[in-house]
């Protein structure tokens, strides 16, 4: 009696000890790249997807969609960092190209990472980029400037009430995180 | 001790004052009044929504509220123990089990539907007219008005009120820490988006009467958008825990007439070109001190004191930094000490006034260097030459 | 088997009797409740008028979460799972919890994780002060060093309740005397049981996001930072992942005590047992898909903002049957109102206003004006302390006579509820107003048209704070000079096993199963 017992509540703190690793383990291997795959499908935070393949789709001339463009930097982040454009018009299906202006005014070697953003988050799953600086971290030496390029597309599934999208860069500073030879190797 | 008479009477009469309140509410006062009790319906079509949706939600709570408040104290009123009566044992119904679970679904359904089209109207941001991006700081605001042609109008927005307000030592004004040196400024009637992120930690910019919350995060853009129909100096602050001086990051949004809206970018657009202009002139170092001191009540006081004498900063009054070496200053000014709560000013001030403001530290509180910076050498500094 | 307590500070430290387990829970959580209240006093002192009198934002925003975890993790969780330890072992028949070690381990890892929390207040940098709900980056990057001590300390608190919350259903599950089938199971064993499911479910996720932020704050990783790929936000959809079920872990087993209580001075059976077991396991089950409702401000797609909108409301719909249940027990019972009743009854009016602010704020439209001001303030201290903390007062005053065979004062009883319940309605309802009209949370200062209802906010406070320094005399007073109460069955109407042991229990009970009826 006593035996059967002991044996049930092996068996049940077994169960709830494998609930609680499982749990424990739920959020690093499902809760996280479930969310960075819900961001991407989503547009949650207006995450914008990975390099785009180009497939030639056409172009659909009948509408143009406004797209802006606002470049800020992180705290401690020293580099100047504007679009070479404001706003651009553009027609869905057109690849389209355009730079943002980045300089390094320290003497020091800076590596900064860009993060995109796009509002409304709605449109993120719409806007492809073929290329962008925003891919790779960017080196740039003490005191050199760059021009970082950008290609985009706006899928033509793009929701007819959508008008107006807006892609935010925010800069941030990554030196240390980085193996800075990187910088000077280049 | 008068003051606090008054305040004690009207503590006192507050059941009165709130009754009297609450008959009162629906009218937008500019300045909220003392004893306001209830959302203000704002001065945009959303806020009146909202407003509308608050006080239906608020009517249907009262009404079952009071139905089961009561039932229960009639409950406690006629069911008390007495001798001439034994409880009952009834225990259980299954009619008045799904009764109970049915009504209450009905009436959240009735409440979910102005619930959802207030929701998708706030999600409608087409269709605005301008555009701007407003970015958290510890612990300010940046409004930046996106130029489709031509450069971004920028400027921080900083707490007004003083320390010595803050600390009790002077009598606190009117608009006690919801004023700012440079509100933000709409036109009225015009739909404005703004674009909302972060240069730190998370931040809220929240207006009540706009009706606008959203968080700024760092990294990532947020929109909101209003539509003000009323003229008006609108307040709020900020709504997301940002650390120490999370209670003095206000907001003041200016809504005024579309010309006069006009007037004022096109001012603040030629300010910006003065400055440019400044950066070529050489200034005297009277000059240099009299911007200087001004730029360092709004900026640099409320950390290093009134005379220089530190705080939460370090002294600046015979500091080794302000009586050494000028690259030095400057780079401390420009750049920040990182882990401190000395920021980077070189993006927030501009070059004139960074140079006025070293300038005025080098030759005040006693430190008298007699040299002076000019703008074209802050230019010159920040080239990193 | 040994037959009474050891002697000494040794039966303390190594017993195994879930009675002393119960009982150290019991002094512990109030010990906390008092710091935590101490912390609490310091913010309403601070509020009492605007500018800044007492202390300087920076301790002021230590005040705030020291107050927020002390509250959550050291006084609420530890004085329900003292209940658990001395009630449910009773409750079932069984003679001692299952894993009578272990519990010892699960209440000794408390007070030393808590001493390590609390020192942090005297060293530098000072202690936490990102909140309760130490949203990243403000915790991570901007975070004070202590966030180390912070974070290890969260592991073990999550730690305790982990092993008390498996103790909890292992004996539950493998314990119950025999003919206690489930639905015979009093009211308070099934709210903790499904409770204890909660915790095993959610604290491991919280150990996981404490352990992120330590990998993000020591080895570089970046789960929180855009610069590294990472993301913000995602920290709060993990917080709030555990921060939901969290909050009903925090308020099923008040909604036991209640459905033990309202019976018993009714002297009438609990009106729809069977619904209230569904009803709160439904509320269990909601509490996992309605976690965003605390992040509608944070710019989620209109869908997800909806979807959580709607599961939101859903809950009020078991909560509503829970609380019609219990006033359809009390309707035409028979009615007295001893202590514990008026804290349950005082229970069932102010959690339901709670409820009521907590549909309202689960509107997505309506919370753009309610997030983060004192609105939601005013909703969690109505849920939290007219919630836990009433029901917790009510269950200490309900089973003190049984547990030390001696009776409180009534008089005195009494009079602390009204004086708690006066004061905590001054406090927490203008809360209500001064969050409608505009003001933020979490701030030290405030502007001049929030004056007067923070006034009065801060005296309710005061006056809150002393009923409970009325209560602890009031406890003291019955273990030292209570009158015996010489019976089994202390209350009237009240039905269950545990009343039928003798006031004070034996040391060890059921050691040979009781009759079930």
């Amino acid at each position: 009696m006593a035996n059967t017992a002991d044996s049930n509540v092996t068996k049940t703190v077994g169960k709830l000890l494998a609930v609680v690793v499982g749990m424990f383990a739920f959020v690093f291997v499902v809760m996280v790249p479930l969310y960075d795959v819900l961001c991407e499908q989503l547009g949650l935070n207006g995450k914008t997807g990975g390099r785009y393949e180009y497939v030639e789709a056409g172009v659909d001339s009948s509408r143009e969609i406004k797209v802006q463009f606002v470049a800020s930097n992180n705290e401690g982040m020293p580099w100047e960092f504007r679009p070479t454009v404001t706003m651009i018009k553009v027609n869905p299906g057109a690849a389209t190209d355009t730079v943002f202006y980045a300089k390094n005014p320290q003497p020091e070697n800076m590596v900064a990472q860009a993060v995109p953003s796009i509002s409304p988050s709605r449109a993120a799953e719409y806007f492809h980029k073929t290329e962008c600086f925003c891919f790779n971290q960017q080196p740039l030496a003490g005191g050199e400037e760059t021009e970082m390029a950008l290609q985009f597309i706006v899928d033509q599934d793009l929701p007819a009430d959508i008008k107006t999208i807006t892609l935010s860069y925010t800069l941030f500073d990554v030196t240390d995180r980085v193996d800075s030879d990187a910088v000077v190797s280049r | 001790m008068h003051s606090q008479a008054k305040r004690l009477l009207k503590l006192a009469l507050s059941p009165v004052l709130l009754l009297l309140s609450f008959l009162s509410t629906g009218v937008w006062a500019e300045e909220a009044p003392r004893w306001q009790v209830n959302m203000s319906p704002g001065v945009t079509e959303v806020g009146a929504k909202i407003y509308d949706l608050h006080m239906t939600v608020i009517w249907i709570c009262v009404v079952i509220g009071v139905v089961v408040f009561a039932i229960m104290f009639y409950s406690i009123l006629a069911h008390r123990k007495s001798p001439d009566r034994e409880p009952a044992q009834f225990h259980e119904s299954t009619t008045v089990e799904i009764a109970w679970t049915v009504i209450p679904f009905i009436i959240l359904v009735v409440m979910a539907f102005p619930a959802t089209t207030t929701l998708i109207d706030i999600y409608n941001t087409d269709d605005a007219e301008m555009d701007i991006l407003i970015t958290g700081y510890q612990w300010k605001w940046k409004y930046e008005y996106i130029n489709p042609e031509g450069e971004n109008v920028k400027f921080f927005s900083n707490l007004r009120t003083g320390k010595t307000e803050i600390y009790n030592e002077d009598d606190k004004g009117e608009h006690y820490l919801l004023e700012v040196d440079e509100p933000m400024v709409i036109p009225v009637n015009t739909k404005v988006r703004f674009l909302v992120t972060a240069n730190d930690v998370i931040h809220s910019w929240w207006v009540p009467a706009l009706a606008v919350k959203k968080d700024a995060i760092p990294g990532f853009i947020n929109e909101a958008w209003t539509e003000v129909n009323q003229l008006g100096v609108y307040r709020g602050q900020c709504a997301e825990l940002c650390g120490r001086d999370h209670g003095f990051m206000p907001i003041v949004v200016n809504v005024v007439e579309r010309e006069e809206y006009d007037n004022w970018l096109a001012e603040k657009a030629a300010d910006a070109v003065k400055i440019k202009e400044l950066m070529a002139q050489e200034f005297t170092l009277d000059e240099l001190a009299a911007r200087g001191k001004d730029v360092y009540m709004r900026s640099c006081v409320a950390c290093h004191g009134v005379n220089g004498e530190g705080g939460v900063g370090k002294a600046i009054a015979g500091s080794a930094v302000a009586t050494g070496d000028i690259a030095t200053h400057l780079e401390i000014t420009i750049n920040g000490v990182p882990g401190t709560a000395m920021q980077a000013f070189g993006g927030q001030l501009n070059d004139v006034d960074l140079a006025a403001v070293v300038t005025y530290q080098r030759n005040a509180f006693g430190n008298n260097m007699g040299d002076k910076v000019q703008p074209i050498d802050v230019y010159q500094f920040k080239q990193g030459q | 088997m040994a037959h009474g307590p050891a002697k000494g500070l040794s039966r303390w430290l190594l017993t195994t009797n879930h009675k002393d387990i119960g009982t150290l829970y019991l002094w512990f959580s109030f010990t906390m409740f008092l710091l935590g209240g101490f912390f609490a006093m310091i913010i309403r002192a601070e509020l009492f008028q605007p500018g800044l009198q007492l202390v300087e934002p920076e301790f002021f925003n230590q005040m705030t979460t020291m107050h927020g975890l002390v509250m959550v993790f050291g006084a609420i969780m530890p004085s329900f799972v003292g209940l658990a330890n001395w009630m449910i072992p009773m409750m079932i028949g069984a003679p001692d919890m299952a894993l009578p070690r272990m519990n010892n381990w699960s209440f000794w890892i408390l007070p030393p994780t808590f001493l390590m929390l609390a020192s942090t207040l005297f060293m530098e940098g000072g202690a936490p002060n990102f909140g309760w709900t130490f949203y990243a980056p403000l915790s991570t990057t901007y975070a004070p060093s202590t966030v180390t001590y912070f974070i290890f300390g969260v592991h073990l608190m999550g730690l305790s309740s982990i092993m008390g919350s498996i103790n909890i259903i292992a004996t539950v599950v493998n314990m119950r005397a025999p003919g206690m089938t489930y639905m015979k199971m009093p009211m308070f064993v099934w709210t903790w049981l499904i409770t204890a499911f909660l915790l095993v479910a959610v604290m491991p996720v919280l150990a996981g996001l404490v352990t992120m932020m330590l990998m993000d704050v020591h080895f570089g990783t970046s789960f929180f930072s855009a610069a590294g790929g990472g993301d913000p936000v995602l920290f709060q959809h993990i917080f709030w992942f555990f921060g939901h079920p969290e909050v009903y872990i925090i308020i099923l087993p008040g909604f036991g005590v209640v459905s033990q209580i309202i019976p018993t001075f009714s002297r009438k059976p609990l009106f729809g047992y069977d619904s209230m077991v569904y009803a709160t396991a439904s509320i269990a089950f909601l509490s996992f898909i309605v976690w965003a409702h605390h992040m509608y401000t944070v710019g989620m797609p209109i869908a997800g903002e909806l979807f959580f909108m709607y599961a939101t409301m859903l809950i009020a719909v078991p909560t509503g049957v829970k609380v019609f249940n219990w006033i359809t027990t009390m309707w035409r019972g028979s009615l007295t109102f001893e202590t514990p009743m008026l804290f349950a009854i005082g229970f069932v009016f102010l959690f339901t206003i709670g409820g009521f602010t907590g549909v309202m704020l689960a509107l997505a439209p309506a919370d753009f004006q309610y997030h983060d001001s004192y609105f939601v303030v005013a909703h969690f201290h109505y849920v939290m302390v007219a919630g836990a903390v009433f029901s917790m007062t009510a269950a200490v005053y309900y089973w003190l006579p049984k547990w030390t065979g001696k009776m409180y004062n009534e008089s005195m009883g009494k009079a602390q509820f009204w004086v708690s319940f006066v004061g905590f309605n001054l406090t927490f309802f203008p809360q209500h107003f001064v969050g409608l009209a505009g003001m933020p949370r979490r701030i030290p200062d405030y502007a001049l048209q929030f004056t007067d209802f923070n006034m009065m906010s801060s005296i309710g406070a005061f006056i809150y704070g002393a009923s409970q320094l009325f209560f602890l005399f009031n406890v003291i007073r019955t273990i030292i000079a209570g009158e015996p109460v010489n019976r089994d069955k202390v209350w009237e109407g009240a039905e269950g096993l545990e009343w039928t042991v003798s006031s004070p229990p034996p040391y060890h009970t059921f050691t040979t199963p009781p009759p079930v009826k």
